[in-house]
């Protein structure tokens, strides 16, 4: 009975937090511009969606493409940066230490409508014209900080000994850095790069706050325009539909592969135990 | 070693430009007027402004109705997910987080979607049951990883010295819990206070919150006024992230 119960409360909440999601799903099935009314089984939307062949809609397409390419490159320089910050961060002691890792705390903890305006007041001092850079630029300071936390356990967690003895062997600064440094920092880094990735994609008001005024549209501030206009593009139903399905299936990937590397780890310790 | 320290110099330059020069440029425009010269007047105009109190007011409302709901609904949820008796398969656990890797607007905008379709009034029931919607992930999940990683013999220990499980869940697992209760707290209470588009698109406009007083008046050019309102919302953000931050260390000694 109480194994029921608690059943019956996580399968509720799930219903109820995935409604407007299946909703949306469903009726991207359908052709009617008014979400809601269902005018029979079509996937015209879809095939709208994949040419690229939508009614004076086509901005959508480039807001999407923006919010791809904008992603990629925040996510790229944040990568580069914060494993080249975690790694100085490492090695500093004490207050600098202290201070640095504070500061770098900041933009997380920030709100986004303060990183938007505080940022967006920054380009009007130093009189930067808003556009795709400062967009980029303001995506880079809230994603670098999780790419250094990311980096960070890797660093502390490896022997600094490994990095000292290929200078020794005679390996220069930079090949102890490509060969010795990146390969045990590697998993941090692609974590922390696709938590930029994603954090870059969800981001709304720092965008909103810092693309400027020459109508630079990603998908978060398309879709904030399109449903102030009150009609909704329908397209943005198959679109939204697709987004769903693709996290979902590559979070059931990483979780697995996960899994299995957590799997074949545990057997291997007990292999050493014995 | 000691050289590799200054690795971490192009950033420390870069936060200082970046977030650093931002925040003061905040606090000046914030205590200037149009021209330039030093005023208070931009903060004490808030103090002044009815409209701009009440909304506050509204907004602090809603963000604290927001985090108790998303505790009270969000804790058993996690507490449940946590236990191997009730869930074995991590799909659930994937299909609860799944939420917070999508877009938010996107999320607002099907849950506002279908509450228009199925005619319901949008106002105040649905601002909460929309901002409940999309934070309750941010809840369950940090409150998840502190019990799924809790020591399950402490539990044991207390029902075997005598205690109820209801006791031992009072007196061990829920004060175990707290550093986990704590950051759900900052993920949705700092969210809900600075929002803007989603109380927008959950009332059709008819609840204004604090962070669409902050945009409008960045947008129509106050940017005096706009950094002065920014500079109270960053105190209050301040003051929370001092208390959960304490709250954390506190609760994270006792283990």
């Amino acid at each position: 009975m109480r194994k029921f119960a608690a059943r019956a409360y996580i399968w509720v909440l799930l219903i109820l937090m995935y409604a407007p999601l299946v909703f949306i799903a469903i009726f991207s099935f359908t052709e009617s511009r008014v979400l809601g009314s269902w005018d029979g089984f079509s996937t015209k939307l879809y095939q709208n969606l994949l040419t690229g062949n939508m009614q004076g809609n086509a901005s959508l397409l480039s807001a999407v493409q923006n919010t791809l390419i904008i992603a990629l490159i925040a996510a790229l320089v944040s990568m580069m940066l914060g494993t080249i910050a975690a790694i100085g961060i490492h090695n500093l002691k004490g207050r600098k230490k202290q201070a640095i890792t504070f500061l770098n705390n900041v933009p997380m903890i920030n709100p986004d409508i303060i990183t938007g305006v505080s940022l967006f007041l920054l380009f009007v001092f130093l009189g930067i014209s808003q556009g795709y850079l400062t967009v980029i630029l303001a995506h880079i300071t809230f994603c670098t900080p999780y790419v250094v936390l990311s980096v960070m356990p890797k660093l502390q967690r490896m022997d600094s000994n490994i990095y000292e003895a290929a200078l020794d062997l005679g390996a220069t600064p930079a090949q102890a850095f490509w060969k010795v440094l990146v390969p045990e920092l590697k998993p941090g880094m692609i974590s922390g790069f696709i938590l930029a990735f994603t954090m870059s994609l969800d981001d709304f008001a720092v965008t909103f706050f810092t693309r400027g005024t020459i109508g630079l549209d990603t998908l978060s501030t398309y879709i904030y325009a399109d449903a102030r206009k009150g009609g909704l593009t329908p397209e943005l139903r198959p679109l939204m539909t697709l987004i769903f399905l693709v996290v979902l299936i590559l979070l059931l990937v990483i979780n697995i592969r996960q899994a299995r590397i957590a799997k074949k780890n545990y057997i291997k310790q007990k292999l050493y135990k014995y | 070693m000691r050289k590799r320290s200054n690795w971490s110099l192009p950033y420390l330059i870069f936060l200082i430009i970046f977030v650093v020069l931002p925040l003061i440029l905040i606090l000046v425009y914030a205590v200037q007027d149009g021209q330039g010269g030093f005023t208070l007047g931009n903060i004490t105009r808030f103090f002044t402004d009815k409209d701009a109190l009440s909304t506050f007011a509204v907004s602090i409302e809603v963000a604290l109705e927001t985090t108790i709901l998303c505790i009270l609904i969000g804790y058993p949820a996690a507490w449940i997910l946590s236990r191997r008796e009730y869930n074995k398969s991590a799909v659930t656990i994937i299909l609860f987080i799944m939420p917070m890797w999508i877009n938010a607007l996107m999320r607002t905008l099907a849950t506002a979607q279908l509450f228009t379709i199925l005619g319901m009034n949008l106002g105040k029931g649905t601002l909460l049951f929309g901002m409940v919607y999309d934070f309750l992930p941010f809840m369950i999940y940090p409150i998840y990883n502190v019990l799924v990683k809790m020591e399950k013999s402490y539990i044991d220990a207390a029902v075997d010295l005598g205690a109820t499980p209801w006791r031992a869940f009072w007196k061990v697992t829920f004060p175990l819990s707290m550093p986990g209760v704590a950051s759900g707290v900052l993920m949705v209470f700092m969210p809900t206070v600075s929002t803007f588009a989603i109380s927008e698109f959950l009332t059709n406009n008819k609840i204004k919150l604090f962070g669409t007083i902050i945009q409008e008046n960045i947008n129509s050019s106050m940017w005096n006024y706009g950094a002065a309102l920014s500079l109270i919302m960053l105190i209050i953000i301040g003051i929370t992230s001092l208390f959960s931050k304490d709250k954390e260390q506190a609760e994270g000694g006792l283990v």
